[in-house]
């Protein structure tokens, strides 16, 4: 859907983004994640056809957004960081004018516009001002103008920015519902929000793509390979030795042990826990929690963005 | 073209809207009307002809300075709250989103112009004036009018704040009005062509006076051509800064 090779750009002297190279395929949701300053956004609108690279070529759906911005604008929809709203608007007459600016014909419009309504959940904010509407809502109605046309690219910057945690799962679902039908590529700050909506990472640090792929595969990259949290009633010594027979299981740490449970972490894949989870109660061991290391993405994250150290004066 | 209209529809609607248009529109036509009843009505007698050539010169002034306003908003106002990205992440050329705001400010200075009509139809009550006349007069000020709005919509292109907007437009209508003066104190062959810029002290009194000459229609569409042309190469060269 997406192939980027070589892209760079400058503002005056200062490199934003250096020689980024990355490809998405149609359908996937892609996380882009990065520092403040990273190249994030500067990237997310060349893709968007709002700023045009200073070298590199970018191909959306094989059309080059270069020779033909007009016609890669036809196929996404884009979601800046700060929603593009007139306040002065109500919800509904917002996305007729968004979907017909984007060549929705007159008479397929409001069909176009119940649609985004229905998949972003802003129904019920139809006949409201926008500058009535509470941030959420507000950035819902920013993914409605994104989507309302039915691009096949849909490109989300900072998505959950400002949202408070109810808003959040809201916007979570959302963007849910919209995966399949379009190829997704969003950016966050919030790692979890990463990890629970993306099938793909791309970590940008100082405008280069520092690494890219699943959650698993950067873990594998980095040494890793991920860790396993189980929860077990009774002692830990017991559990550790059990756990340590399933084949891709390294070390075992515990990280409490007290009033009758504990609670370690298992070196390996976070595919393994079935095969965990099975050996335990095959072993009569109570298992009462099983899951992925909860920090991982964030130890994954401070790995690839960590500064160099200084050299030693 | 149909991006233009879309743009154009929304604007003006825009206009309707705010208080910001209303307030512009009245301020307009209380200046007008108490200039035309202390200055064309007022003082000693004149002929109908004059009292309609005064009206559309202190209109002129109006007309300018409501431009300016109307205008300020158009782009650096999308700058200002974000909401320039839809229109350029959009399947619309720059070209149709410049000429969309223009059209849409033209159109609103349109209706305020042409409410003032009520104006020298008054003087029907008491003097005899041509048909022609006032729509020389009034055709006069929508060029006039399309000419400062154009200057408008590039000064709102390069500035980031409307208040920016408003005075770099204010300097670029001042300085094409001041090259009448200049004109004046240079000797020939660069008085010949401050005369031919001037925005207002050349081009506009045989509208007053009511007559239409070839060569102000083209001035005044040239100047909205070459304003509206410059702006959306402001927007594109944004798209590369």
């Amino acid at each position: 859907m997406i192939e980027v090779k070589g892209l760079t750009k400058y503002y005056g002297e200062h490199a934003a983004i250096r020689d980024l190279n990355f490809a998405i395929d149609r359908g996937e949701v892609i996380g882009f994640l990065g520092l403040n300053g990273a190249g994030k956004t500067t990237t997310l609108k060349i893709l968007g056809c709002v700023l045009l690279p200073t070298a590199g070529e970018v191909t959306v759906d094989g059309i080059d957004i270069a020779r033909d911005p007009h016609e890669v604008r036809r196929r996404i929809g884009f979601l800046p960081d700060t929603p593009p709203l007139y306040s002065e608007m109500t919800v509904g007459r917002y996305l007729t004018f968004a979907a017909e600016l984007r060549g929705v014909p007159s008479a397929a419009a409001p069909r176009a516009v119940a649609e985004a309504e229905e998949k972003t959940a802003t129904r019920e904010v139809h006949e409201e001002l926008i500058s009535s509407l509470s941030h959420g809502y507000r950035q819902r109605v920013g993914v409605a103008q994104a989507l309302v046309h039915k691009p096949k690219l849909l490109i989300l910057d900072e998505p959950t920015s400002g949202l408070d945690p109810v808003q959040i799962v809201e916007m979570r679902s959302t963007i849910k519902v919209l995966r399949g039908e379009h190829t997704i590529l969003l950016s966050s700050h919030i790692l979890s929000e990463i990890s629970q909506t993306c099938d793909r990472l791309l970590v940008i640090q100082h405008g280069e793509i520092v690494a890219q792929g699943s959650e698993q595969d950067l873990a594998t990259q980095l040494g890793g390979g991920g860790t396993i949290e189980i929860e077990v009633a009774g002692t830990s010594a017991r559990a550790i030795e059990v756990a340590r027979t399933v084949t891709g299981i390294g070390d075992c740490t515990v990280i409490r042990e007290g009033d009758g449970v504990a609670l370690l972490s298992l070196q390996g894949a976070p595919d393994l826990r079935p095969k965990v989870a099975r050996a335990l109660v095959g072993n009569g061991i109570d298992l009462l929690r099983i899951d992925r290391g909860a920090a991982r993405l964030e130890s994954i994250f401070l790995k690839l963005t960590k500064e160099p150290e200084a050299p030693a004066q | 073209m149909k991006a233009t209209l879309l743009i154009a529809r929304r604007e003006l609607g825009a206009y309707l809207r705010s208080m910001t248009g209303y307030i512009i529109a009245a301020a307009v036509l209380i200046v007008d009307g108490l200039l035309f009843n202390a200055f064309a009505l007022g003082g000693p007698d004149k002929l109908s002809a004059e009292v309609l050539s005064l009206f559309f010169y202190f209109s002129s002034g109006t007309t300018i300075i409501a431009s300016v306003f109307i205008s300020m908003r158009l782009l650096a106002e999308e700058r200002q709250t974000g909401t320039l990205v839809l229109l350029t992440s959009s399947p619309v050329q720059d070209w149709e989103i410049v000429l969309g705001k223009f059209l849409s400010a033209f159109a609103f200075l349109a209706l305020i112009t042409l409410a003032s009509v009520y104006m020298p139809a008054l003087i029907f009550v008491n003097g005899k004036i041509s048909f022609g006349h006032m729509a020389a007069g009034y055709l006069g000020l929508l060029l006039l009018g399309s000419a400062t709005l154009a200057l408008g919509t590039f000064g709102s292109a390069i500035a980031r704040t409307q208040v920016l907007a408003a005075i770099f437009s204010g300097c670029i209508v001042v300085a094409l009005i001041v090259c009448w003066l200049l004109a004046k104190v240079t000797e020939h062959p660069l008085n010949d062509v401050f005369v031919s810029l001037a925005l207002h002290g050349k081009h506009f009194p045989p509208f007053q006076s009511g007559s239409v000459h070839l060569r102000d229609v083209i001035y005044y569409l040239m100047v909205t051509y070459v304003a509206l042309f410059s702006a959306t190469r402001v927007i594109e060269s944004r798209r590369w800064k």
